[in-house]
């Protein structure tokens, strides 16, 4: 029998179809259906000066808009040769840490609910808030905030923001506690995941998955160690893995990771100065500060340029990566010189790693084929992008 | 860190030209990254050299992606970004295809996790992939026309 899941259906997290074939309640073979979310994001990117597509790049993964800011602007940055101050890079790696914490909030919430258990997500979107609160301090918005620019980022911190992240930093080891407490050791918990979605780390690496999908077959793969960004090799935390590579191995790595990146932001929130830079000092590509412009000729004269033509890096490729709560996540930008960019790209995790499944739930049970969506952790906007 | 991204990068480039004088026609050294151009008909013995090789090992492929370069030809360029978990280390391959005949092999055979990267590509921009076990559009519907990442395409659409 040929089973159609989906579009629209709760445990895909957005608009994923996978056509099941199935022998009684087993699955023989699936097969997933994409784009019903593509909205030609790369094409847009093509259309706008580089500034302009960072509000564009927010919306790729939703869960992760900071983190996707982030790649694409350490892209245009390295084809710039662009040098971004350090005080600046330690608030966004404080910004897409609390951001990773965030996403696996989400994710544990909703992949709970899949498995039947509904007070967990209550749990997690009550400390989500919080985060969120965090990123409307900093920027106005919660969720798109576009708030990591080229070169730096958009504003300096506000007032009480170290307060607002220390107090949240204290808090939350006891909260991930408690759902640890609700699930870690829960019968029901353990039989829905464990053993289920099993596959080797050679054929996750031959399938080209990252993240914590990869780090649960015992490969301690990470961006943030292997290939450091934004001063990563200046903090002190450690890359959680597990062996048994099923269901319930990516949800201990991804609790884990939430503690090591608690960790990470507090050491962030003890590296930021009070006052410092918090953009490159980068005439004709960041715009000048207000009271020069009113002092200074040459700096009206730049900021009318960069927001009626843009600045126009020189020809060439790069390619930036940084590790998504997802996996690698990659920003590849091409330019021939002019203003705008000649190709944006993006290597989303969540589409990669979708490519797993089918591999993931042959034989098994049409219920598990639940569980191995929800711990691939897909985004179905940057599946589709 | 420079200097050592250099000394790797010219590892790669002399087991290459050792295995085979061909392969590497030209290499590319900007802002830290390697990229090895290969020739289109060496794109998948070359890939398969870099993931076989034990001094090379890129047991993962990242990305792979194509630049449309209209109205210059060869206008397609295509890149695989290759990754070496137990060296730490990164490679771009290049190829450039042309519009009068875009195919190029697959690289499925060598890594089967560039099935969906290909089907994208093929699916935006209408590049052929010879090999390839499942050639189909993947993010726009069967009966779409046309290729939109193409820099002729309009981004709004053709009417």
């Amino acid at each position: 029998m040929v089973l159609n899941m989906g579009p629209q259906h709760p445990s895909t997290h957005g608009v994923l179809r996978v056509l099941l074939e199935l022998d009684g309640e087993n699955v023989v073979s699936a097969i997933p259906d994409l784009g019903y979310l593509h909205t030609g994001i790369e094409k847009s990117c093509e259309d706008k000066t580089y500034s302009q597509a960072i509000t564009l790049t927010d919306r790729i993964d939703y869960l992760n808009p900071l983190g996707n800011n982030l790649v694409y602007c350490l892209a245009v940055e390295k084809l710039l040769g662009l040098e971004v101050p350090k005080r600046a890079q330690y608030i966004r790696v404080m910004l897409v840490e609390l951001q990773r914490i965030s996403s696996h909030l989400v994710w544990l919430g909703t992949h709970a609910l899949d498995m039947g258990a509904m007070s967990v997500m209550l749990y997690c979107f009550r400390e989500r808030e919080e985060i969120l609160k965090i990123f409307e301090r900093f920027s106005g918005q919660r969720m798109m905030t576009s708030f990591i620019r080229i070169g730096g980022i958009a504003l300096q911190p506000p007032a009480g923001w170290r307060e607002m992240v220390k107090r949240f930093v204290e808090m939350m080891p006891a909260r991930i506690d408690e759902y640890e407490a609700l699930l870690t050791e829960n019968r029901i918990w353990q039989g829905r995941l464990k053993g289920v979605g099993y596959l080797s780390s050679e054929t996750l690496i031959a399938l080209s998955t990252t993240g914590p999908g990869l780090r649960a077959a015992g490969v301690p793969h990470d961006n943030r160690k292997a290939f450091p960004y934004s001063c990563y090799e200046e903090f002190d935390f450690s890359v959680p893995t597990r062996t048994e590579s099923d269901c319930y191995a990516r949800y201990l790595v991804r609790v884990a990771e939430m503690r090591e990146s608690l960790k990470i932001v507090r050491q962030a929130t003890d590296k930021i100065t009070e006052v410092g830079p918090f953009k490159a000092d980068a005439p004709g590509i960041i715009p000048p500060e207000r009271e020069k412009m009113k002092t200074e000729m040459e700096a009206l004269i730049y900021h009318f340029k960069i927001f009626t033509e843009g600045f126009s890096p020189p020809p060439g490729e790069a390619f930036a990566i940084v590790e998504s709560p997802r996996g690698e996540l990659g920003c590849f930008v091409a330019s021939d010189g002019s203003p705008k960019p000649l190709r944006v790209h993006f290597r989303g995790p969540s589409f990669i790693n979708l490519q797993a499944l089918p591999y993931m739930v042959k034989g098994q049970l049409i219920a598990d084929t639940v569980a191995c969506i929800g711990t691939i952790d897909i985004v179905l906007g940057e599946v589709d992008r | 860190m420079t200097q050592l991204a250099n000394a790797n990068a010219n590892v790669v480039v002399e087991q290459l030209r050792a295995w085979n004088a061909q392969a590497v026609s030209q290499v590319v050294e900007y802002r830290g990254e390697t990229t090895i151009v290969v020739p289109r008909d060496l794109l998948r013995a070359t890939a398969q050299q870099c993931k076989e090789n034990r001094a090379l090992d890129f047991d993962l492929l990242s990305d792979a992606t194509c630049v449309d370069r209209f109205p210059i030809e060869p206008r397609f360029e295509l890149n695989y970004h290759l990754v070496s978990l137990a060296r730490r280390d990164r490679l771009r391959l290049r190829t450039s295809v042309s519009a009068q005949q875009p195919i190029v092999e697959s690289l499925v055979p060598v890594w089967p996790g560039a099935n969906w990267l290909e089907r994208e590509v093929f699916d935006l921009f209408g590049i052929r992939f010879e090999g390839h076990p499942d050639l189909r559009r993947i993010l726009l519907p069967d009966e779409f026309e046309g290729f939109p990442l193409r820099r002729d395409f309009p981004t709004e659409g053709k009417r």
